[in-house]
């Protein structure tokens, strides 16, 4: 090979398509089909994959910290159910963008904010927009319906044609279909130049600028999607649980959101997905130990993975199964998990 | 004779220092230009003005006879102004590939592509395999940058100012902290730069300045002290008196 | 007029109060660059300890409070010594889920054991009720918080200007490693100042039962406000954060009294403004290194 193709063929390996991924996906489908009965809890950890993905876009990829981020879930959830519940939009997926959009909308004027500072500025005014809108939702109690939230939203059938059942199994699909679909849009993005220049920012934003890189053009690009992501999950949830109350502003589900990413790593866009699984494993674990400080675990988890540290928790948990990977694929096909202190 | 660089009483305070004193200087288009001085006379500052890095106090800056004061960085490097960093400013966790990669594509101008994935085109993977070679980092090209030696870091750090095809170049000590048996390679690289790019060096190398540089700039506590062609500037009892004690002069 | 009085007493007594909680923080911040979320424990765990002390076991009101103080100072060193200090070289990121970990924790843990509701401190007669100067209404109890709040201001400012502890501190926080160079134990500096800024919080928490409202969600409900408090008023001084707290004090009450239909918003947008105007803080750096 030439030098020239070499080149090519290397910059484009990551993109490939890893048989890992192939799998994943099957499986993830294949969920559907095996699990009949647990339609609620596997699409709520699609809702928060879907989530996540989204801070990971920010987080992972363009080191932009936020502790608010459930701001753009809230607004997509208050949209959807609004759109629904007064029947100004009926037709669940154009009512799903409208939402996405409403909340991107907010992602783009709040960007200005964001891009400035340090971290620590960042994360203030990220939490300080989201208790903004937790506090604003509370107020005009006469839209959203206060602490008791929107009642009574009926989900009219998608496309006009698929109604959402009792068990979910239209919520399951319809959200895994979301889903994949703004996976395979955020795959693309984030192997494109512009998605190489964001990990560039991230690691170096002087150097970053020194290239001719407008960092924060592209850091608004980014915060912008990332919020559309947000808000389509926030509008997901409204309409495949029919609620939307003041806890989508919820502190806690900002927070949730990073243990998500710190189990699952971050930068590969699969680490929401999984650490969305295990997440909510996690979660139904504690819950029947201690029902109601299933919070005390969750913080001890917490506390443990940072005080291990990252890195190693993921070497040691992806040991067993690269072995098995190596054994059957070879060492090419290996996972790790590409991660820098973020 | 046309100027590529300009500055114009250039004045920069930090607090009540005076970093940059009524600083006027003229670089020619095409110039082995050095800029020396003991440590401290401010000119890393100099650069991270010219650059867009530091807002002057007072004074203009014209690249190519445009006023480029006002400039943010980015605006300057695709106006042509590039430059290398005395410590090493790279990004540790993507491969020199990527790197230069990334550099060639917004040089472009298809940085903001976020539709077609990296690598697939031909124009701009033969530009980089070009910059591999060139800088002999193709045998690490998949690498991550924190873990390549010293001495290739030093060398990418090049290789990417150069990717951006600026014309008018700042290199500020490109040989700092190279190991002696890597030095010949910077060395190499830098007398090699072709001579429509306009090249401006900070050194303390003085082996390295006076068998590069066809003009001399020496800035001590941050005002021009004088400036001329090398022999003339190794002869001045100024320069000589400012240095003593510094270092050794090998002239 | 007599409103605006009582107001501006209310909003200085709460900023004062806010100032004694969130001081501790911004002092680790400007010190170690450690960003501490879990501040807001410590203070709750005062509070708490002061109640049980003073409603359980009958000890006057004024006796329990330093033990609120060393109580949470103790929970910091040991805290300190066993897991923070091996933070201190993380990220911003990492410090911020190890904190908001233990904060969750924490919460649960008070929750289970006393349960979630509000819990209030019996105060003694001579802290209950207000008396009138001239139509303006002084409650005796913030009344109390201002002398208090206001002789550790003042101690703690004579204390950073006037001792070798002081200079030693202040020398950390300009720049550790020329002070550590100087022959300057930082991190025993560090030690006892973070403890310090426990008890302090401790203390805090405590007198905040009456006012603020103690409860086990203490920490999560009030961390903006110890935030806010030291990214508006830097982490370089002390006088930074005690005008920011001042501000945010009165703003708060204002905002309550005279637009209550927008109270909340009136802090946050402050902050937002603030912040947008000025990145880092309205009086000094905020973790520049």
């Amino acid at each position: 090979m030439t030098a020239s193709s070499d080149v090519g063929y290397h910059a484009q390996r990551q993109a490939r398509w890893h048989y890992g991924e192939v799998a994943f996906w099957l499986i993830v489908l294949g969920c559907g089909f095996l699990f009949p009965s647990r339609y609620l809890i596997m699409t709520d950890i699609l809702r928060l994959a879907l989530f996540t993905m989204s801070l990971d876009l920010i987080l992972g990829y363009a080191g932009i910290v936020s502790l608010g981020h459930a701001a753009f879930f809230g607004v997509g959830a208050y949209a959807a159910g609004l759109l629904a519940l007064h029947g100004i939009i009926t037709e669940p997926v154009l009512a799903l963008i409208v939402a996405g959009l409403a909340a991107m909308v907010l992602g783009f004027a709040t960007s200005f904010l964001v891009i400035r500072g340090v971290d620590l500025t960042r994360l203030m005014v990220t939490l300080g927009i989201a208790l903004l809108l937790e506090a604003l939702a509370e107020r005009f109690s006469n839209i959203t319906g206060g602490t008791d939230g929107l009642q009574g939203i009926e989900m009219q059938p998608i496309f006009g044609e698929i109604p959402f059942d009792m068990f979910g199994k239209t919520g399951f699909f319809y959200s895994l279909a979301v889903l994949f679909l703004l996976f395979l849009f955020a795959r693309r993005v984030v192997h494109s130049p512009f998605g190489l220049s964001l990990r560039a920012i991230k690691n170096n934003p002087l150097r970053a600028a020194a290239i001719g890189i407008p960092v924060n053009r592209r850091l608004i690009a980014i915060y912008t999607l990332a919020a559309f992501y947000a808000g389509i999950a926030g509008a997901l949830f409204t309409q495949t649980t029919a609620i939307a109350s003041l806890d989508v502003f919820a502190f806690e589900r900002s927070a949730d959101l990073m243990l998500v990413l710190v189990i699952g790593g971050t930068g590969y866009l699969y680490g929401g997905l999984i650490g969305a699984v295990i997440f909510r494993m996690l979660q139904e674990f504690f819950s029947t130990i201690t029902p109601q400080y299933w919070q005390f675990w969750i913080g001890l988890v917490l506390v443990v993975i940072v005080l291990v540290g990252r890195q190693r928790l993921h070497r040691w948990v992806l040991y067993v199964p690269n072995l098995v990977i190596k054994q059957v694929m070879g060492r090419k096909a290996v996972v790790a998990v590409p991660e820098s202190d973020a | 004779m046309t100027i590529a660089l300009e500055t114009r009483n250039l004045e920069k305070t930090f607090g009540g220092l005076r970093v940059t004193r009524d600083l006027s200087l003229k670089i020619e288009q095409g110039a082995r230009h050095a800029l020396i001085g003991p440590n401290g006379a401010g000119k890393t500052t100099v650069i991270n003005q010219l650059t867009g890095v530091l807002k002057p106090n007072s004074g203009r800056i014209l690249l190519e006879g445009q006023d480029i004061t006002d400039l943010p960085v980015h605006k300057r490097v695709l106006r042509g102004l590039s430059r290398t960093f005395q410590i090493n400013q790279l990004y540790p966790d993507l491969t020199p590939l990527e790197t230069i990669g990334l550099a060639v594509s917004e040089r472009l101008g298809h940085g903001g592509d976020w539709w077609r994935r990296m690598g697939t085109r031909s124009d701009v993977n033969g530009e980089i395999a070009d910059l591999l070679t060139r800088f002999h980092l193709l045998d690490v090209m998949n690498e991550e940058t924190v873990t390549l030696p010293y001495g290739k870091q030093r060398l990418l750090e090049i290789a990417v100012a150069i990717a951006a095809k600026p014309r008018v170049l700042l290199l500020d000590e490109p040989a700092a902290g190279v190991p002696e048996s890597e030095r010949h390679d910077i060395l190499a690289v830098v007398g090699s730069l072709p001579r429509d790019v306009t090249v401006l060096l900070i050194e303390h190398d003085m082996d390295l300045v006076f068998s590069f540089a066809d003009r001399i700039s020496v800035l001590v506590s941050g005002a021009l002290l004088t400036e001329g062609p090398p022999e003339q500037v190794a002869r001045d009892p100024q320069v000589k008196a400012v240095y003593l004690g510094e270092e050794a002069v090998n002239v | 007029m007599t409103a605006i009085l009582t107001n501006l007493f209310d909003g200085v007594a709460y900023g004062m109060l806010l100032f004694v909680l969130a001081c501790g923080l911004a002092v680790t911040l400007g010190l170690m660059n450690f960003v501490n979320l879990a501040h807001g424990a410590f203070a709750m765990a005062g509070g708490y300890v002061c109640m049980v002390l003073v409603n359980r076991m009958g000890w006057p009101f004024f006796a329990a409070l330093p033990l609120a103080f060393v109580s949470s100072a103790a929970i910091g060193i040991a805290l300190e010594r066993t897991l923070y200090r091996h933070l201190y070289a993380r990220s911003h990121l990492d410090q911020v889920l190890f904190t908001i970990g233990l904060t969750f924790m924490s919460v649960a843990a008070v929750d289970y054991i006393q349960g979630s509701s509000r819990v209030f401190i019996n105060l003694p007669a001579a802290l209950q009720g207000q008396f009138d100067v001239f139509g303006v209404g002084i409650g005796r109890y913030r009344l109390m918080i201002i002398v208090i709040c206001g002789l550790l201001t003042i101690g703690l400012q004579m204390v950073l200007a006037k001792t070798r502890f002081g200079s030693r501190l202040r020398a950390a926080v300009d720049d550790p490693r020329a002070a550590s160079g100087l022959g300057i134990n930082v991190p025993q500096v560090f030690a006892f100042t973070f403890a310090f800024g426990c008890g302090l919080a401790g203390l805090g928490g405590a007198l905040s039962a009456e006012i603020l409202g103690l409860d086990p969600y203490f920490p999560l409900k009030f961390m903006i406000y110890f935030l806010i408090v030291v990214t508006v008023g830097g982490s370089s001084s002390i006088t930074g954060p005690f005008l920011a707290s001042l501000l945010l004090g009165i703003g708060d009450v204002a905002g309550k009294y005279y637009v209550p239909k927008m109270g909340p918003f009136v802090i946050y947008t402050m902050m937002i403004v603030i912040l947008i105007w000025r990145p880092n803080g309205l009086f000094g750096r905020t973790a520049a290194r």
